[in-house]
């Protein structure tokens, strides 16, 4: 099986290396956002209560998150892809396992998702953003952006998987950016003041992603915001993932 | 039939078909709806807080505020959104049948342009129905509204035959980003969040010598009920719009040469 899963996974990082337009927007999109976000909005440290001195480093958790719905997206359109062109059914007459076909169809998301968080450290402490948790804090920001990646991964996984067109991994897309604009991810929660989008924001699984993000970046260990954040990624990887299985078994069975 | 009639009998009838099009395909309107409002909701909902900031000095409120950007934001994506639409008559081929058809091909451009600004209309009025109803404050008279719809509609034509001329050029639905990426960032390179004195580093460089900066202004203050920078507007978009006239020309050119 892990041969079956590095077969798949190496031909879905094989597919975004060879398409460089693939990589290149939803790195550099992120990036442009902030950079305009952390000038936009830098006036707003100045109010009593916001937790950072700079709203680049309030902000750089933002490009991680979106970073990790294009590598999903771009996941998803793949496999979508590859439904339509008829691999999908080519390879369910192999000996290849359903498991390591879901596995190795997130490796290329992954790939993407690291490259990108990668890239987004990178640049964040080009631009002297400090990590309050140091080198570890880096670490586990990587791991906790992988978290994410798999998360929303899963899910274009069973959207291509359950629809199996490119345009409808394409329609959900845009649920996940709205969730992200309706989220924690721009401005701290208890400074919101509209009381319906502070609700919102509360209930959305995404501000605990990005609050898990950020805390590492501006607060320093918070067992809390890290727990949050990894158990909200870990139950959307296995909730997405066995909804992705069984979308896998019809589509095959439909074959 | 003269040269004009000639234009305008084209231009109608590819405005028409493009309003008509939109207002029975929904998939074909609602983003152009859904995005202002999204982001008028995400903007004026979750960073309302940003007025507390010391120096941010607009009356109206942070509502009224990001009710001009979306305005304009909403005009040029409409444009952007109309593009794609040039874009997707040519990869399916009707285009090609309309160069054949239209006695005057410069009509077929204005009719996308006419198409983009009753669109337009139907979205800022959704767009600011909405805000009303959000409590949104305006102070402008109705002659400053009028002067702010004005504005918009400007921005929406220039923003289609910014569209039309990349359009025309690539012939294929993967313009889309090209169309969409210039616009974006020239948008968001302008005091969108707080008045231009607040904007900090590069981008309150940039963003004071960014036209859509003095439009932004200007859609505030009509707002706000005291105009403010409308003259060197006027003179922005002038200048914006006969450069995009002359691109759309030119995006028209490279679709006749290629037949």
């Amino acid at each position: 099986m892990p041969a079956q899963v590095g077969l798949l996974a190496g031909r879905a990082i094989k597919r975004i290396l060879r398409n460089p337009a693939q990589m290149i927007f939803p790195i550099l999109f992120p990036l442009i956002l902030l950079a305009v976000n952390a000038s936009g909005l830098d006036a707003a440290t100045s109010l009593p209560g916001f937790p950072s001195d700079s709203y680049l480093d309030f902000a750089l958790a933002i490009p991680f998150m979106q970073g990790a719905l294009f590598a999903a997206l771009n996941g998803g359109q793949d496999l979508a892809r590859d439904i339509e062109g008829g691999f999908l059914d080519r390879l369910a007459m192999t000996p290849m396992s359903g498991a390591a076909l879901l596995a190795g169809q997130l490796g290329g998301a992954l790939f993407m998702g690291l490259i990108s968080a990668v890239l987004y450290l990178v640049v964040g402490l080009a631009f002297g953003v400090g990590i309050a948790t140091g080198f570890a804090g880096a670490l586990v920001l990587l791991l906790l952006s992988l978290a994410v990646s798999t998360a929303f991964a899963c899910f274009g996984t069973f959207v291509a998987l359950r629809a199996g067109t490119g345009e409808a991994v394409q329609g959900f897309f845009p649920l996940f950016f709205v969730l992200l604009f309706l989220s924690s991810a721009f401005f701290p929660r208890d400074l919101i003041e509209q009381d319906w989008f502070r609700a919102i924001a509360t209930y959305n699984p995404v501000s605990y992603m990005v609050e898990g993000i950020r805390s590492l970046v501006i607060a320093g260990w918070d067992g809390q915001a890290l727990a949050q954040a990894f158990v909200i990624a870990g139950l959307a990887i296995v909730g997405f993932l066995a909804l992705s299985a069984r979308a896998l078994r019809t589509r095959l069975v439909r074959t | 039939m003269s040269t004009l009639a000639r234009t305008r009998s084209v231009a109608l009838a590819v405005a028409w078909r493009n309003i008509h099009n939109a207002f029975k395909n929904p998939a074909i309107l609602l983003p152009s709806v859904m995005f202002p409002l999204f982001f008028f909701v995400a903007f004026a909902g979750g960073l309302s807080g940003v007025q507390n900031v010391e120096d941010f000095d607009f009356k109206s409120g942070y509502t009224s505020f990001q009710f001009a950007f979306v305005c304009i934001q909403a005009a040029a994506f409409g444009g952007v959104f109309t593009g794609f639409s040039i874009a997707a008559d040519f990869e399916f081929g009707f285009a090609r049948r309309l160069l054949l058809a239209a006695p005057n091909r410069g009509g077929i451009v204005a009719g996308y342009v006419i198409g983009a600004m009753v669109r337009a209309v139907f979205v800022l009025s959704i767009v600011f129905a909405a805000g009303l109803i959000s409590g949104m404050r305006v102070d402008g008279s109705l002659g400053d509204l009028l002067a702010l719809l004005a504005l918009a509609l400007a921005i929406s034509a220039t923003s289609t035959l910014w569209a039309a001329g990349i359009a025309m050029r690539m012939r294929s639905m993967q313009a889309g980003p090209v169309m969409q990426m210039p616009v974006f960032i020239l948008l968001f390179l302008a005091p969108v969040y707080v008045p231009l004195n607040l904007v900090a580093g590069w981008v309150h460089d940039v963003a004071r010598y960014n036209p859509f900066t003095a439009a932004l202004e200007a859609a505030r203050g009509f707002v706000s009920g005291e105009p403010t920078k409308v003259a060197i507007t006027a003179a922005c978009l002038a200048a914006m719009f006969t450069l995009a006239v002359g691109w759309a020309r030119g995006g028209l050119h490279s679709a006749e040469r290629a037949g």
